[in-house]
Order: C-alpha cells, then sequence, then structure tokens
C-alpha cells in the first residue's frame, strides 16, 4: 500500500530530498499508524501537533491505533495558527 | 488609571480643537478602545446618518493598555459608521500609532465635520493643529507619509494616512499607519478623506503612567509574556511562517474559498503559502520572506517583511518597488492569490504593496476584484468596461491591473472600488457578490468550517474572521478542538469567541495573543492598570455589552435579521465539490435561532428588555 504523506511548516525538514511541494509518496504496511510513520522519518513526536488524515482531524488518540487506506493523503503541521 | 483621561475633540468644519476630560463612568462600562469609542459613538451621532456626510464622526481611540508594557500593547482602533455597510465600523491596527498617541497623552481623538479644505492634523502632545494638506491630496499614502516626515523634519513622527483610493470614494479604503499595518476594514478611510483629512500626525513624549498597581502590573504582563513564550504558536509558529501558515491548512481542509467561492480548494495553494516565502529564488539568490517584524510592544512578531523578484513584470524597471515591504498575510494572500485564482506569488506580493501604497483593505479588494473576475467571465462585464483587459481567473497580469486602477481610482477601478456588492449589483448579478452585510468574506469557506458561516453572518461590521475566529477551534484546536462540519455547540461557541474579542480589542492588545492567553491571562493585567476590580468575569460582561451595543447601533441603523445571512451560494445554490465537505452547504439556519436565544434576543434578533437591562443598556 502507498499514501501521500505531507509534512508542513518547520516539519518539512524530515522529509526525503526527493519529496515535491512538501509531499512524499510513503509504502506502508498495514499495520503502520500516524506515529510509526513518523518514527520511520524521525519526526519527533512532539513537534507533531495538527494531523489531517485526507483533510480531516485525527485526535491524538486515532493517531497510534488508525491504520490507512490505500491512496490516503496524511498532512500534518508542527503547532500553528493565523488570522 | 492607565487611561490618560483625555479626549481630544477636532470640529473640522469650523476648526475648533479642544480638550475635554474623558467620561470615566463609559469606562468602566465599556473599557477603552472599540468599546468605549463605540459609547462615543453611539451618543453622538445619528445611526441613519449618511457615513460619508459631516454628520458622522471618526474616532481613532486607545485601550487602557495601550503603550504599556503589556505584550502587544500598541493597538487602536478607528470607529465610526461605515460607508461600506451602513452598520457601525471598528477598524484595529498595529504597528507602533497607538503607542505614540498614548504617549502624546490621549486616550481618544474625535474627528467631526468637515474640513472645508484638504487638512492634516498634526499633534504634538498636548499641541494641536490642523495644517492645510492641499499640497499632500492626490499623494499616496507612502508618498504623504515621506513628504510630512521631510516637512517637520522629524523622523519620530507616527502618521496615519489614507491614499488615492480613498479620495476618489473607494469604498473599502483603509488608514495606514507606519507604512504598512492598516486600520483595514470596512472603508474607514473612505470616511477620514470624506472629511478632507489626508493624515494624521502623532509624536509623543509624555510617557505613558498612571497604572493602578505597578508591582502587580509588573508581575502580570511578565507572566503574560512567559506564557506567549512558552506557547508553541505564539513563541514559534507565528513568528516563523506568520498567518500564511494557514495557506496549506485551510486548503487541506478543503475550506479554502477559490474562484469567487466557486471552489473550496485550489491546486495553486502551495505556491503561494508560508512554505513558499522561504524558498529561494534561482533569479536572484532570495526568497520571497526577508525577515519577520513586530509591532510596539509585540514579543509575538508575525509580521512579513518581503521583496518581489526584481526581474518579475511587477516590478522589472520600477525600482522603488524592489526593495523590502510589508509582505504577505494569509487573508491578503488569499484574497489577491486563491480567490482571483492567482498562483504567482511575486504578483500577490506586489499586489499587496500597492495595497498598503494607498491605503486599501486587500480582503475586500481581492474578493471583489474575482467577483468582477467570474463577471467577465460570465459576460456580465466585457472589455468595453475594462479598456481591453480580459479579466479573466489566473490572470496575474488582470490582478495587478484591477489593483492599480483601484488604488488609484481609475476608469473601471471606479466601479472596483465601490465594492463587490454594489459592483454585482450595477452589472446585474447580485448573487455573485460573497459578501455579509455588503462587507467582502475573509479566508474561510462556510461550507467547510460551520461555525465561522455563523460569525460572519452575525458580524456587527459585516463579513469578518476577526469578530468571532473560531476557526481557532474549528480547526486549529484552540482552546479546544471542534469538529468543523457539525452545527451543533456553535451558537455557544460563536458567542464566546464574539464576547471574548471585544474585549481584547478595547484593551489595547493584539487578538493574536489569544492563542495562547485566555481571559484568564488578559483579566489580571487590566485589573492591574486599570482603577477597580477587572476579573475575567467581568471582562467577559463588557464584552458582551459591546457586543449588543454594537447591535443596537445596527438595529437603529436600519439593519435587521434580514441581513443576518449569508449568499445563497454558500447556503444552497452550490455544494461544495472537493475535500472532507464535499457536498455540503452551510447549515445557517440550524444555529442562529440558538444563536439569537444564547444572546437574549427575540427571534427577530432584537436584544429583549431583559436583556439590555443585565447589560444595562
Amino acid at each position: 500500500m502507498e499514501i501521500t504523506l505531507k509534512l508542513y511548516a518547520s516539519l518539512s525538514q524530515y522529509l526525503p530530498e526527493t519529496s515535491v511541494k512538501h509531499a512524499t509518496r510513503i509504502d506502508i504496511s498495514p499495520s503502520d499508524t500516524t506515529f510509526t510513520l513518523l518514527d520511520r522519518l524521525n519526526v519527533p513526536n512532539e513537534e507533531v501537533h495538527l494531523v489531517l488524515l485526507n483533510g480531516v482531524y485525527l485526535h491524538p488518540e486515532e493517531r497510534k491505533n488508525l491504520n490507512f487506506s490505500d491512496g490516503d493523503t496524511l498532512a500534518i503541521w508542527p503547532p500553528v495558527a493565523g488570522g | 488609571m492607565s487611561w490618560t483621561r483625555n479626549v481630544l475633540r477636532v470640529n473640522l468644519s469650523n476648526g475648533s480643537i479642544t480638550h475635554e476630560p474623558l467620561n470615566m463612568q463609559w469606562a468602566n462600562d465599556y473599557l477603552g478602545q472599540r468599546g468605549l469609542a463605540t459609547k462615543y459613538l453611539v451618543e453622538e451621532i445619528d445611526p441613519k446618518c449618511d457615513a460619508l456626510s459631516p454628520e458622522n464622526k471618526m474616532i481613532m481611540t486607545t485601550g487602557p493598555l495601550t503603550g504599556t508594557m503589556a505584550s502587544t500593547a500598541g493597538r487602536y482602533s478607528v470607529v465610526t459608521k461605515s460607508p461600506l455597510t451602513g452598520a457601525i465600523a471598528c477598524s484595529n491596527s498595529g504597528g507602533y500609532f497607538g503607542n505614540e498617541m498614548k504617549n502624546a497623552g490621549w486616550d481618544m481623538i474625535i474627528l467631526e465635520g468637515k474640513s472645508p479644505t484638504p487638512v492634516y492634523l498634526y499633534i504634538e502632545n498636548d499641541k494641536a493643529e490642523l495644517i492645510p494638506a492641499d499640497d499632500l491630496w492626490g499623494k499616496s499614502a507612502w508618498e504623504t507619509d515621506e513628504l510630512i516626515h521631510s516637512k517637520h523634519q522629524d523622523p519620530m513622527l507616527r502618521i496615519a494616512v489614507v491614499g488615492r483610493a480613498a479620495e476618489k470614494g473607494c469604498l473599502f479604503s483603509a488608514i495606514v499607519n507606519d507604512l504598512h499595518r492598516a486600520a483595514g476594514r470596512s472603508g474607514v478611510g473612505t470616511v477620514m478623506a470624506s472629511k478632507n483629512v489626508k493624515a494624521v500626525v502623532l509624536r509623543g513624549t509624555k510617557g505613558v503612567g498612571g497604572i493602578s498597581d505597578p508591582a502587580k502590573f509588573f508581575k502580570a504582563t511578565e507572566d503574560g509574556k512567559k506564557v506567549l513564550a512558552e506557547n508553541a504558536v505564539t513563541g514559534e509558529g507565528l513568528p516563523a511562517l506568520g498567518t500564511q501558515v494557514l495557506m496549506n491548512v485551510i486548503n487541506e481542509v478543503g475550506a479554502l474559498p477559490t474562484h469567487n467561492h466557486r471552489e473550496v480548494q485550489f491546486d495553486g495553494a502551495s505556491k503561494i503559502s508560508g512554505e513558499a516565502m522561504l524558498e529561494v529564488r534561482a533569479s536572484d539568490g532570495k526568497a520571497n520572506l526577508t525577515t519577520n517584524g513586530a509591532c510596539f510592544g509585540c514579543t509575538i512578531a508575525c509580521q512579513r517583511i518581503s521583496t518581489v523578484d526584481k526581474n518579475h513584470f511587477t516590478v522589472k524597471d520600477k525600482p522603488q518597488y524592489q526593495g523590502n515591504s510589508g509582505g504577505l498575510e494569509f487573508e491578503n494572500a488569499w484574497s489577491l492569490g486563491t480567490d482571483c485564482g492567482v498562483d504567482d506569488l511575486d504578483a500577490v506580493t506586489f499586489a499587496n504593496f500597492l495595497c498598503n501604497e494607498d491605503a486599501v483593505d486587500p480582503i475586500s479588494l481581492g474578493a471583489t476584484i474575482a467577483a468582477a473576475m467570474e463577471l467577465f467571465e460570465e459576460g456580465a462585464i466585457t472589455v468595453k468596461e475594462t479598456g481591453g483587459m480580459e479579466l479573466k481567473f489566473g490572470s496575474a497580469e488582470a490582478l495587478v491591473w484591477a489593483t492599480e486602477v483601484t488604488v488609484k481610482g481609475e476608469g473601471f477601478g471606479l466601479d472596483l472600488g465601490m465594492g463587490s456588492k454594489r459592483l454585482c449589483e450595477k452589472y446585474g448579478r447580485p448573487e455573485f457578490s460573497m459578501t455579509v452585510k455588503g462587507q467582502e468574506f475573509p479566508a474561510y469557506d462556510p461550507r467547510g468550517i460551520q461555525g465561522i458561516g455563523l460569525a460572519y453572518a452575525t458580524s456587527n461590521r459585516g463579513a469578518c474572521h476577526l469578530r468571532g475566529y473560531t476557526v481557532a477551534s474549528e480547526i486549529l484546536g484552540i482552546p479546544e478542538k471542534t469538529d468543523p462540519l457539525v452545527t451543533e455547540g456553535k451558537a455557544a461557541l460563536v458567542k464566546a469567541f464574539q464576547d471574548a474579542t471585544a474585549v481584547v480589542d478595547s484593551a489595547g492588545i493584539c487578538v493574536f495573543t489569544t492563542f495562547a492567553w485566555t481571559l484568564e491571562d488578559i483579566a489580571p493585567q487590566i485589573d492591574a492598570a486599570c482603577e477597580g476590580d477587572w476579573s475575567a468575569e467581568r471582562c467577559l460582561e463588557v464584552g458582551e455589552r459591546i457586543w449588543n451595543m454594537e447591535r443596537e447601533f445596527n438595529l437603529a441603523a436600519g439593519l435587521t435579521a434580514m441581513d443576518d445571512t449569508l449568499p445563497k451560494r454558500l447556503l444552497k445554490d452550490i455544494a461544495a465539490k472537493t475535500g472532507p465537505a464535499k457536498g455540503r452547504v452551510n447549515d445557517l439556519g440550524q444555529m442562529l435561532p440558538e444563536y439569537y436565544q444564547l444572546r437574549g434576543w427575540t427571534p427577530e434578533g432584537v436584544p429583549t428588555d431583559e436583556t439590555r437591562m443585565r447589560l444595562g443598556l
């Protein structure tokens, strides 16, 4: 299975160099969760704040437990706000 | 006390300038700035008056914390009746002007009547005079700023000024201070120009004293700054990417209005995002973003300072635009970029420069250009009206042309300067106008964020995100996460944000502090600065009182519950086509009755006698 992983703002530094527009395609196993993917890219968990799966907010518990479907898009930000 | 307790009243019709004491009973009930100046306006003008007539008044006002050591305490507001909406206008600005006003010894400057000839108001502490400005009329805001500094040979002057657009009657003209900061919304600059006032110039050297309990205030403000510094948003996120970090966020959640709200996601969003502003250009090895900056006393520093690629068509052979200037905020990048379908970062940045140069609200301008682009694509406007310009979505050339003619008040720019509502009515397609009460929408789509739809519909100054920023909760999880696609609980959420924001806007501090601060952080600072007991509960009651007072002004001006609505496009005509909100419209009807009930208003949206008595109105 493959999903699209997008890391924005200060998290962009953890993306592979081949990434385009803050996004990379990534192979996943059925047991992968948000946190296992982030561990694989060496993204510190404490820097992760906003997590969207296909544009929908993932609660912190879901980041530990929820698995993905082929073709999903996972987008992640550090703490951000604006106006 | 913290208030200076002094009001400067300037009668422009007869040239008289008088000093008077601040009404302290009103200060106790309405705190300062937005609340207190609105109280003065409500008491002094007929809400039904023509906003551009001498009968309207314009009040520049600080809060009790303005100019103090509290973080972000450099704010001032301009309160008047809006020519764009016919409703109350209150536009808030940062920079250094508010601090200078307080240091000159004034809580409030009231401009009334109309000068027979162009003037500017020069204030040096207690001394104030009207100085002829015939030579400044017709100049841009930036030119005027430079000429006044040069004339007085004083680089320390702080100047708030209107540009050419306001002189030509553009209904969404702003007042720009410190070149790049603006009291931006609702046409407050148009009112100032209608009074033949080109600028208000300040020099204040008195210092800001009179803190009620200095030791307590020192502790309260120090505690507040610590909270801001340790919060990841205000301590790290906003300084690094500014508000522009939201471009990709709001696009991903499917709530980024695109092509005049025909879509909710924009393919080019990443090209004009905060992240894109950091990317190094191949042409000159520089990024769009040069550095961040801060307003007076601010420990967040979210300002953007940017350059345009000097080889870009917008600035080529125009060296005056090739240096650093005020960069893109999310709202401006959305309105001038996304809503118009333009993903050219340099063009959008340049258009924003022009808005600063001639003091125009870029939100209303971009949204109006987007409406004009739809009118053009649907054939309601042709090249006959535009003088040959193909006003198509996605055209950077069209965006820059439309911006230039509007800020200068030339040709078709006079039509654009009427704003989206009047433009679309003139060309026979009123349904294309994305406005509430005649004011253009900001950058969040009510189909993808249900609560912000209610906030827009009920905002006392027309469509506005800063009157109740439920996006903080619905998208960003501040103070706690709510689901953007549900309507349950949103009436209470909107009311809570509206009342709390009214307090922040009346205190002299920036609303961005509320990404980290609650009223429990803010109230101790007000309490230590001001006489009396200012608990968080009292602050919230003051906020609710202010909201209801503004509502009553609007009702007296002729607005009704019928104006608490959204464009049909968002309520039924066009459902979201993509993203998590696909198939959704905004379900305002499910939220509005509950909102009226929570407010203590009748089903017709009128505060009940019980509510009025409870709030002391």
